[in-house]
């Protein structure tokens, strides 16, 4: 046995299958409570009142999306590295995700910013910056369904997500750059103290996010491994499959 | 089993051998090229400068808010610009199966795209670069500021055929016809080089020192140069694949 | 010289072929026959390192060879579907950047030679666009000619060549071989080839 045995599809798909149930129960579980926590536990907030409560979906969700991009683009450096099937899989199934987390960062950070800044849109660094992101996701995702080839599509896909992970940094500099040039002063809500309760609970929106992640992508990837696998004979022997003959 | 006598029995190249005259077979064919098909590369550059004209016409002509403007305005123009020419970089050799023969060639493929590279900044770049003092008057830009935009420009369109050409190599025989596609593709790419080129322009009001957006420009010249030849090859050979 | 070992190929979920061995030695020819859409085209592609196999082994003189490997790049002359032409260059103009692209050094005299023995001599300063098909395919036959390898590879040479160019064709190949040079050719014609062996996709 060694630790390779799981980087064949036939032998992940089943463990994936288990893994999906304990992720996706930790994240329902964890979701719940961080929301309990966040939206009704914690203290109101001296400066922002209850719009600073946005938070507990904001940060997480911004969080994950950068951190996907690099998980996805450190796949697909795999793929291209050792052309293993089920890292090019493991990387076309995280991309839908990052984007979502990546729309779900601007939308409410957009949110937010309508009490705080006085206007949905503000052209803050932070904001810019998830914009280009979501770009970069949205640009992976295209360029994989317009090329037919699952296997030219992998190694395409892995070259244009390394390129965008070595620009994602400097992308972040660039806008950092600009803003600071252009509006002096960056808006901030301040340094102080946090509420013990609102860590609580915007750790638990955290952890919700990353067993979120991983139970979806885990999902995708078992539907995507019956797709680019099918005819391969250990699928017809899948129960699932069998009882819809 | 030897090769017979007839043939000379050529071992491998060593890594960089026939750099110089792969680069040099490239550019000099790419631009003999274009020279045949003139009116092409004018309209490309008409298409320039009609986007720079069209700004002013969406506004009020005010002197104070085309000088805020101008730098910004002809900088993505030539964003546009470098982009409508990319889709063909490489379609053509493509198409006619020449790009085959270049990877196949025993010269190194990245030198080979380098000279091709080389030949579109040539032809679609310095134009954008020349052209430049003559738009600004439209913006009424005074010669200082001109100096710094056409310096910028100068140093920051190579990058933009250097990036697009990764785009053009991965969006080569799509059925979406990859204009748009590469548009999504090359365009988040764009973004630090239009900040670093814009705001040296806008450096020279606010009286700070352009010198240092340079060097972030050249720094991204830098980068480019070493990182993009490799992973267009990469990307060529994925599309002959 | 070249030697495959159970190279297999897919498109899509279609397996285009499988278990494909051969051993090809200097001075001899492989032709290569099968209905449309058996992999012919994709083999040949193979074989010249353009495409990766799906599984499978390749070796070029005992060595083994991965796709777009500097020997098989240095030792293969591959003539694809398209004759890559420029329709805005001339013949000759054409054909020699074509052998320049293979690192040989070709004079003005050399190449109006091959022109000639293709019998596009008259055709020199005419522009690719104003050739026919035929005529586009004969600036590939010169080219054939002018750029010393030792392994031709060649998928269907004789599309749109008269009576006369498949001649002619047929003669290069011959000779090729003689010589002890080697040809791999996927076509229906048969082209009176020395020392030849045939490989039939079902």
């Amino acid at each position: 046995m060694n630790s390779f045995k799981y980087a064949s599809p036939a032998q992940f798909y089943p463990l994936a299958g288990k893994l999906v149930s304990v992720f996706a129960v930790l994240a329902t579980v964890l979701l719940i409570i961080g929301l309990i926590v966040g939206l009704y536990l914690a203290p109101i907030d001296v400066t922002q009142k209850d719009s600073y409560r946005i938070i507990y979906v904001h940060v997480p969700a911004a969080w994950m999306s950068m951190f996907l991009y690099v998980v996805m683009a450190f796949w697909y450096a795999i793929a291209l590295g050792a052309n293993t099937r089920l890292s090019a899989m493991m990387a076309q199934s995280i991309a839908p995700t990052g984007a979502l987390m990546t729309a779900l960062a601007l939308w409410t950070g957009s949110f937010w910013g309508k009490p705080t800044w006085g206007t949905y849109w503000e052209w803050d660094a932070r904001m810019t910056s998830e914009l280009v992101l979501l770009f970069l996701y949205l640009g992976v995702i295209a360029l994989r369904s317009a090329i037919d080839d699952p296997r030219r599509a992998d190694k395409a896909c892995g070259v244009l997500a390394i390129v965008g992970v070595v620009n994602v940094p400097i992308i972040y500099m660039s806008v950092q750059w600009w803003n600071t040039l252009h509006q002096g002063a960056t808006i901030s809500v301040g340094e102080r103290t946090i509420d013990s309760m609102m860590l609580t609970g915007l750790l638990m929106m955290i952890f919700a996010f990353w067993f979120y992640s991983i139970a979806i992508t885990l999902m995708r990837v078992r539907a995507i491994i019956l797709e680019r696998e099918a005819g391969a004979n250990w699928i017809s022997e899948l129960s699932e499959v069998k009882g819809q003959r | 089993m030897n090769t017979p006598a007839s043939f000379p029995t050529r071992s491998a190249y060593a890594f960089g051998d026939g750099a110089l005259s792969a680069f040099s077979w490239a550019l000099r064919r790419d631009l003999r090229l274009a020279m045949r098909s003139r009116a092409e590369l004018g309209v490309q550059i008409l298409f320039y400068i009609i986007v720079v004209a069209l700004f002013p016409l969406s506004m009020a002509p005010d002197h104070q808010l085309l000088l805020l403007l101008g730098p910004g305005v002809l900088w993505v123009a030539a964003l546009l610009a470098s982009l409508l020419s990319l889709s063909r970089l490489f379609a053509n050799d493509f198409a006619d199966g020449t790009l085959e023969q270049m990877a196949l060639s025993p010269w190194p493929l990245s030198a080979l795209i380098l000279g091709k590279v080389a030949a579109h900044w040539l032809t679609t770049g310095l134009p954008v670069v020349l052209l430049a003092p003559l738009l600004s008057i439209q913006y009424a830009l005074e010669a200082e500021a001109v100096k710094v935009l056409m310096m910028g420009l100068l140093i920051g369109t190579p990058v933009l055929s250097l990036l697009g050409a990764i785009g053009a190599a991965l969006t080569l025989g799509l059925r979406s016809g990859g204009g748009s596609l590469l548009a999504l593709l090359v365009l988040p790419l764009y973004v630090p080089i239009l900040i670093f080129g814009a705001a040296s322009v806008d450096g020279i009001r606010g009286g700070i020192d352009v010198s240092s957006n340079f060097a972030l420009l050249g720094a991204g010249l830098l980068l480019a140069l070493v990182g993009a030849p490799f992973a267009t090859s990469a990307a060529i050979r994925i599309a002959l694949d | 010289m070249l030697e495959v070992k159970n190279l297999a190929a897919r498109r899509g979920h279609i397996t285009l072929f499988d278990q494909v061995n051969f051993r090809l030695s200097a001075g001899e020819a492989l032709v290569v026959t099968g209905a449309n859409g058996t992999g012919k085209t994709t083999l040949l592609r193979m074989l010249a390192g353009l495409s990766h196999p799906l599984s499978g082994k390749m070796f070029w003189q005992e060595q083994e060879v991965r796709p777009f490997d500097p020997l098989l790049r240095n030792n293969i002359n591959f003539a694809g579907h398209a004759p890559s032409l420029k329709d805005e260059l001339t013949a000759e103009e054409n054909l020699e950047i074509l052998v320049r692209l293979t690192g040989e050094s070709v004079s003005r005299q050399t190449l109006r030679d091959a022109l000639d023995k293709v019998a596009l001599g008259a055709r020199l300063n005419v522009p690719a666009r104003s050739l026919s098909q035929g005529q586009r395919r004969r600036i590939g036959l010169a080219r054939l000619t002018l750029i010393p390898r030792v392994l031709w590879i060649l998928d269907e040479p004789v599309t749109a060549l008269d009576v006369a160019g498949i001649a002619l064709l047929g003669e290069m190949m011959a000779s090729h071989v003689k010589a002890g040079g080697s040809v791999i050719a996927a076509t229906h014609q048969s082209l009176d080839l020395p020392n030849v062996r045939s490989f039939s996709f079902q």
